[in-house]
């Protein structure tokens, strides 16, 4: 951290970019926020620790539009983002300088809660290069959480600790994938038709359309977005029937199919913790199966798998064949 | 199949594509060929213009099925349209099959001018099969039940 | 003072819903929300902070308001029914009972809003007393007791148990294998008096005991000494005119989820939704975070998210209290705390401003 705070001061003293996009230094233990540093003197609230799982990639389209650079520090799955959305025009390549920061899984307040975990004072041991156990003041004493055991879903599933786009990079990486990616999707497959309709009505039901997940969606990426539309019968706000839930959640799921990069920023910042990147992950798989392998935000110049065909292509009537 | 679901009248809705499908239907309907009055016709200018939300929208306002008809692949007027499509739709079906709802209420036919015959049995077949499966649930909206 | 021990909680909870529906705390799929009793439900009295406040059953997060109906050329407008089924909340917290004494102050003040008063009327507050206060929780800067959840009716004379009234109608404490009940208002007696039978006397020596223990945990959360002063009715211009708010807002992605599980967010948006046959006119509600919020056919006054995200906040401290004898719309439940997916919340605009100038964070 100390690290980072140096050389973004550095880059920020020399004039090579103009601001820096970080995480500043929360109230609690654990809620950094995302925030742009101007000053060498403001950089002493920078953070970086395993509660800084925001992935600063989407605030870069608003970056691109100021004068200079911007310094972002994109961890490698961000990376994965950010390409995407340079691919889509949407951000700047010129306009970023990117430190590739290290990695080893981000961390899920949440689940620190679920082991029964309250009334948190403060929590040691969620930095860069820190232990693999948390240790964790709470108002009834001391508590200890195995720091693998607090991961956010997607850093189970990491899709590698390799920096996707960076001018440079700082700090290690580790390995934190301990599960396969598409084994959740597997399991709600092998469902009857019936438990898997029931499993998501029930996740589904809790939606509050409040659009989080959308709004942190780098993908999500839109002026308008259809969901915003006046002029058009889908507006977003209205928790009215289940439909209305269902109809929002597989059009985001679609509109970002094949673009998607499973950053699963989504998931992270439902307030009710519905399991989204399901359906993203779900269509990402079946991009696999039908059009052959394909992540969004390699940074590889292939046309995304919607915006292609062969002429072998699979009918739709696969879906109803396959059983 | 129930005495309940003999007196079901299924909704369906087929989008049809100006050049082969539209043209199929009239085929049919100019050959005498006879299919199910349940089936409503709506003209698009290509398959491709049909976005999944437009799918859901049927099902939503009371449709329990929704057919989807465009050129044969190869033969699409704008030379591509369908194939992206045919992509579209495959995972937009996988998709609802992975919520749950039943996979038969969807299907994409290749219709083309000539083939008043296809698109006859097609619509009797695809609304045989939606009878069978009965009123759409999972999908609709419980506002536009009357 | 009455008590019931907890094992029988189900038998209470059977008895109070014969005749009436009874919403509490309930998890489902992970996540605990109030919703309707039944005897499957999954209810959970020891979560402090449910996701949604209980603002729900008194103002819906959609709710039609009427239906037009059109035969032939004729059109058939059908105002939706008024509550008139007796409810009960149980378990809601000291914050949230002061959430519908905001909401009070919006919906039954002229022009008052029958939807809203129908069902205040015939709902039931039982408020439980915080067991376990969070480190997000910080309504003690809104002089809020969670050890003594009866909302503003304490300081009313007694006897006055006038409509309008605000509070809790009845206050649970859950002690070790206990939970002691104490009717607080009319309704509070005439509930208590339906339970009977499963209740029986007790002192008030074990409460007075979990009260300063309570009171204790309060005094240690980490925003206990969250400090207010400069907010209020008067602050509007020097607070409007800040510069702070270009660097606030930055991390704000514009969703509504503070707005979505905040117990006074009270602004809403009238649609209509066309069924085959007509149309339905519902309310649902709104967030000043959403860019068509007040959106009319002249524009909108509002087109950047500083200005929406101002909005949020001078609305809850300085607009309300300007509008309110000074109460702020604020009760410091901290669910925007925990929830904001940018770590963004009203405790960290307070405490910008009373650094101003000054660094964050310290």
């Amino acid at each position: 951290m100390q690290e980072l705070r140096k050389r973004a001061g550095e880059l920020l003293a020399d004039g090579t970019v103009a601001r820096v996009l970080a995480w500043r230094a929360g109230d609690l233990p654990y809620n950094p926020e995302p925030a742009f540093f101007e000053t060498e003197a403001e950089l002493e609230h920078l953070v970086y620790d395993g509660f800084c799982g925001a992935n600063l990639s989407k605030l870069m389209i608003e970056a691109s539009k100021l004068e200079g650079k911007t310094l972002v520090c994109l961890k490698p799955c961000d990376t994965y983002s950010f390409n995407q959305l340079v691919k889509e025009h949407r951000v700047d390549r010129e306009k970023a300088y990117i430190i590739g920061v290290g990695c080893r899984g981000k961390l899920d307040i949440e689940k620190i809660r679920r082991q029964g975990i309250r009334g948190i004072e403060a929590v040691e041991g969620a930095e860069l290069d820190g232990p693999e156990e948390l240790t964790i003041r709470t108002f009834s004493g001391e508590k200890k959480c195995a720091y693998r055991d607090a991961m956010l879903e997607r850093c189970h599933v990491c899709k590698g600790k390799e920096h996707m786009a960076y001018d440079e990079l700082l700090g290690e990486s580790r390995d934190t994938k301990d599960a396969e990616r598409f084994a959740e999707v597997e399991a709600i497959e092998r469902m009857p038709a019936k438990e898997r309709f029931a499993y998501f009505q029930k996740e589904l039901s809790k939606c509050i359309r409040c659009n989080a997940c959308r709004n942190a969606c780098p993908a999500c990426s839109c002026r308008k977005c259809v969901f915003d539309s006046t002029k058009f019968d889908s507006e977003q706000k209205a928790n009215v029937d289940s439909f209305e839930e269902k109809m929002f959640h597989i059009i985001r799921a679609f509109h970002v199919a094949g673009r998607c990069t499973d950053c699963g920023e989504c998931s992270r910042v439902c307030p009710q913790g519905i399991p989204l990147h399901l359906f993203n992950r779900k269509f990402i798989k079946d991009i696999n199966t039908f059009y052959g392998e394909y992540q969004a935000g390699t940074g590889s110049d292939e046309k995304a798998p919607l915006t292609n065909y062969t002429l072998e292509d699979a009918e739709p009537s696969v879906v109803r064949e396959r059983g | 199949m129930s005495i309940a679901n003999e007196s079901f009248r299924p909704k369906i809705v087929a989008f049809c594509c100006n050049w082969c499908s539209y043209a199929g239907a009239d085929l049919a309907g100019s050959s005498r060929l006879s299919y199910p009055a349940d089936v409503k016709i709506i003209r698009v200018p290509c398959s491709c213009r049909v976005n999944p939300m437009f799918i859901l929208r049927a099902f939503e306002r009371g449709a329990d099925g929704v057919i989807l008809c465009g050129c044969h692949p190869g033969d699409c007027h704008y030379t591509t349209g369908n194939y992206y499509t045919r992509r579209r739709m495959t995972l937009l079906f996988s998709m609802l099959d992975f919520l749950g709802v039943e996979n038969g209420r969807t299907r994409v036919e290749w219709v083309s001018a000539a083939e008043g015959v296809k698109f006859s049995a097609t619509m009797n077949e695809f609304v045989e099969t939606i009878r069978a499966l009965g009123p759409n649930v999972r999908l609709g909206d419980l506002r536009c039940r009357s | 003072m009455y008590k019931i021990e907890k094992q029988n909680l189900t038998a209470l909870f059977r008895k109070i819903a014969e005749g009436r529906d009874l919403y509490l705390p309930v998890e489902s799929a992970g996540q605990v929300n109030f919703a309707a009793w039944d005897e499957e439900a999954k209810v959970s009295l020891d979560t402090t902070k449910t996701v949604k406040s209980p603002k729900d059953a008194f103002f819906p997060q959609s709710e039609t308001l009427y239906t037009c109906k059109k035969e032939g050329k004729k059109l058939e407008v059908t105002q939706e029914a008024l509550r008139e089924k007796g409810f009960v909340v149980f378990g809601m917290k000291a914050c949230d009972v002061r959430g519908v004494e905001v909401l009070d102050r919006v919906f039954l003040s002229e022009p008052v809003d029958s939807y809203y008063q129908a069902r205040r009327e015939h709902g039931v507050l039982v408020a439980l007393a915080c067991k376990e206060p969070e480190e997000s929780c910080f309504c003690t800067a809104f002089g809020i007791d969670a050890a003594n959840p009866v909302g503003a009716d304490a300081e009313k004379p007694a006897g006055d148990h006038t409509m309008n009234q605000t509070g809790a109608d009845v206050a649970v404490w859950d002690i070790a294998d206990w939970l002691y009940w104490k009717p607080l208002t009319e309704k509070g007696e005439a509930l208590t008096e339906s339970v009977r039978g499963l209740l029986t006397e007790a002192g008030e020596e074990e409460v007075l005991a979990e009260q300063s223990r309570i009171r204790a945990v309060l005094k240690r959360l980490p925003y206990a000494d969250l400090s207010l002063e400069g907010w209020g009715g008067d602050a509007t211009k020097e607070k409007f005119d800040s510069p702070l708010w270009e660097t606030l807002y930055r991390p704000c992605l514009g969703c509504g989820t503070c707005t979505f599980v905040c117990p006074t967010c009270q602004c809403y948006d009238i649609k209509d939704y066309r069924t085959k046959d007509g149309i339905q006119r519902y309310r649902c509600w709104d967030s000043c975070m959403y860019s068509d919020f007040t959106l009319m056919s002249a524009g909108n006054n509002r087109t950047t998210q500083l200005q929406r995200f101002r909005q949020r906040f001078m609305h809850k401290l300085v607009y309300y209290p300007a509008n309110n004898d000074g109460l702020f719309s604020c009760t410091g439940c901290g669910r925007c705390v925990e929830k904001c997916p940018s770590s963004l919340n009203i405790v960290k605009v307070i405490k910008a401003f009373a650094k101003e100038g000054g660094a964050r964070n310290e």
